[in-house]
């Protein structure tokens, strides 16, 4: 493992010296690092580049680490990670990415997940995505989140991109059976020429299932957002999402709901809410002795926190 | 000590041409004093203590804080001078917890434990349960009365040389109400701050020690709680307002 995947996975998933328990280190496409638990194994894949993380039935209290580091221009690593979580689980999984260039090329990082969760299993799902490096090749990370909850199955997904990622685009799509909950908790910050999108689409196909998208962003210099969320409420459900964005200097965020019933005891709701700081809350940071550009910060900080 | 000389404030209003708001406000307001500020509502009470936070920029006349010239200063370097102000609508935040706003009032650090179990005190004086409070958002979860008792709180966290509160007493309940009262009697404690407090609270009124009456942006009374007081509330309908002697139109 390079000095840079190390700084990298200190940011992304507050490495120290070593992970504890099962754990999986992708740097610029090969594996830096594997080891799998009593009740986690993880192996490669036969049908393509990416692991498998097999969670035992069960299994409680555990936490597995899969973060995937591109530390270098010229790369353009894909991986197709496919997460089994057994029956009656209730584990944490760390995920992330960290893109580095030092040069003029690119640095790109792919990751399709694939989670296919079971009955009753109960997942945390955290998401850390960071660019840095002096070069000037775009810094790029797509990922893509497949979700399959079976029955009473329960989700909290929490995605965070804060800084120096030039470009993505962020697709998540789930489909949920009865009694299902997914929780989805987003943030983002882009500046200058940065790109991000972000596109849920949630199909509530069981009776009693719910989910609730929490999407907080700020765009500042020129940078554009696009926050896209499709809804299909198929049986007895509850849906909502929630768009709330800080636009600052020339920043543009789009919010593009889009909820279908084909139920009419589906509830769905969509919730918008796009503009500047408002002036009142930095009065009130200001009479509190903070200046405007520390109000400003305080007041960044405790959106993304 | 704090002094306003002339301070007139005027606003745009339209084809109208300029609307007064305050016509030439002088007072003192002395150490160690609790002084309410009452009137008919639209007197310009909220606009004379936005004035004097900084809030507001007045049209003319200056403002002079022990001896020191502030009126070219802005809200942060007023606020650095040991101006405090509750605002009578407290403004909430996505995201801010009511720790992270008690410590920037006290200035300490939310985030180191000691510090912020000293917080806790704050809340407890306001009749919050520091437990439930400290680390809640300070966003819409907040009812009016909670949120107008946290911005309370945040004041007596700013130990002010100048603490200012509009209308405090405005949508909380009876309980906190009789707090409310408490907190400025022991503020008053404390030497050398001022309190300046805009009610229209009989029971906040007894407790001042001066009372000032602002109508239709002029200042008709300023005295001893004893002078006014009885005054006050012996008016009836437009009784302070500054045509009274000349009679209504």
């Amino acid at each position: 493992m390079n000095e840079i995947t190390k700084t990298l996975l200190g940011l992304i998933s507050d490495f120290k010296a070593d992970f504890k328990g099962a754990f999986n280190i992708r740097e610029d496409s090969e594996c830096a690092g594997r080891q799998s638990s009593e009740n986690i194994k993880i192996f490669n894949k036969t049908d393509g580049p990416g692991v498998v993380i097999q969670v035992m039935p069960g299994t409680k209290g555990e936490t597995v680490f899969i973060p995937a580091c591109v530390t270098r221009s010229n790369v353009n690593d894909v991986a197709y990670n496919d997460f089994y979580i057994g029956e009656g689980c209730d584990v944490t999984v760390v995920a992330g990415c960290g893109v580095h260039t030092e040069g003029e090329e690119e640095a790109q990082h792919n990751g399709i997940h694939n989670f296919i969760i079971e009955k009753g299993a109960r997942v945390l799902y955290q998401e850390k995505h960071i660019g840095i490096g002096e070069g000037t090749g775009e810094r790029i990370i797509n990922p893509v989140t497949y979700i399959t909850m079976a029955e009473d199955s329960y989700m909290e997904m929490d995605s965070t991109q804060i800084k120096g990622v030039d470009s993505t685009k962020r697709e998540t799509r789930a489909k949920l059976a009865a009694g299902a909950t997914l929780i989805v908790r987003e943030k983002i910050m882009t500046d200058g020429k940065q790109y991000a999108e972000t596109d849920f689409e949630i199909d509530l196909n069981g009776e009693n299932s719910g989910t609730h998208l929490v999407s907080r962003s700020v765009a500042k210099g020129e940078s554009r957002q696009v926050f896209r969320s499709r809804m299909n409420g198929y049986n007895a459900c509850n849906g909502h999402s929630e768009c709330d964005a800080i636009i600052m200097d020339n920043g543009v965020v789009s919010a593009i709901p889009e909820l279908t019933a084909h139920n009419v005891d589906a509830a769905l709701v969509h919730e918008a809410a796009i503009g500047k700081i408002a002036g009142e809350q930095l009065t009130k940071l200001r009479s509190l002795g903070l200046t405007a550009q520390e109000a400003e910060a305080k007041i960044i900080e405790g959106f993304l926190r | 000590m704090l002094q306003l000389k002339n301070i007139s404030f005027s606003v745009s209003d339209g084809i109208a041409g300029e609307k007064e708001i305050l016509q030439d406000i002088n007072l003192t307001i002395d150490d160690s004093k609790l002084v309410v500020i009452t009137g008919p509502n639209g007197g310009g009470k909220s606009t004379l203590v936005k004035i004097i936070a900084g809030i507001e920029k007045p049209t003319s006349g200056r403002i002079i804080l022990d001896g020191q010239d502030i009126t070219d200063l802005d809200i942060t370097e007023r606020a650095k001078l040991g101006i405090s102000f509750a605002f009578q609508q407290p403004v909430r935040f996505k995201g801010l917890r009511v720790c992270d706003l008690l410590a920037l009032a006290a200035g300490v650090d939310a985030e180191n434990k000691e510090e912020h179990d000293a917080l806790c005190s704050y809340l407890h004086q306001v009749g919050l349960c520091a437990r439930e409070y400290i680390d809640r958002e300070l966003d819409s979860s907040l009812s009016g009365g909670e949120i107008k008792r946290i911005e309370i709180a945040m004041t007596m966290a700013r130990n002010a040389r100048l603490a200012i509160f509009d209308e405090p007493e405005a949508g909380i309940d009876l309980w906190s109400f009789n707090n409310l009262i408490d907190v400025f009697e022991n503020m008053r404690q404390e030497r050398e701050r001022s309190i300046l407090v805009i009610s229209h609270q009989e029971r906040i009124l007894e407790v001042a020690d001066e009372i000032i009456v602002l109508s239709k942006g002029q200042l008709v009374h300023h005295g001893a709680r004893e002078d006014v007081l009885p005054e006050l509330l012996g008016q009836q309908g437009c009784g302070f307002c500054p045509h009274h002697r000349k009679g209504c139109e």
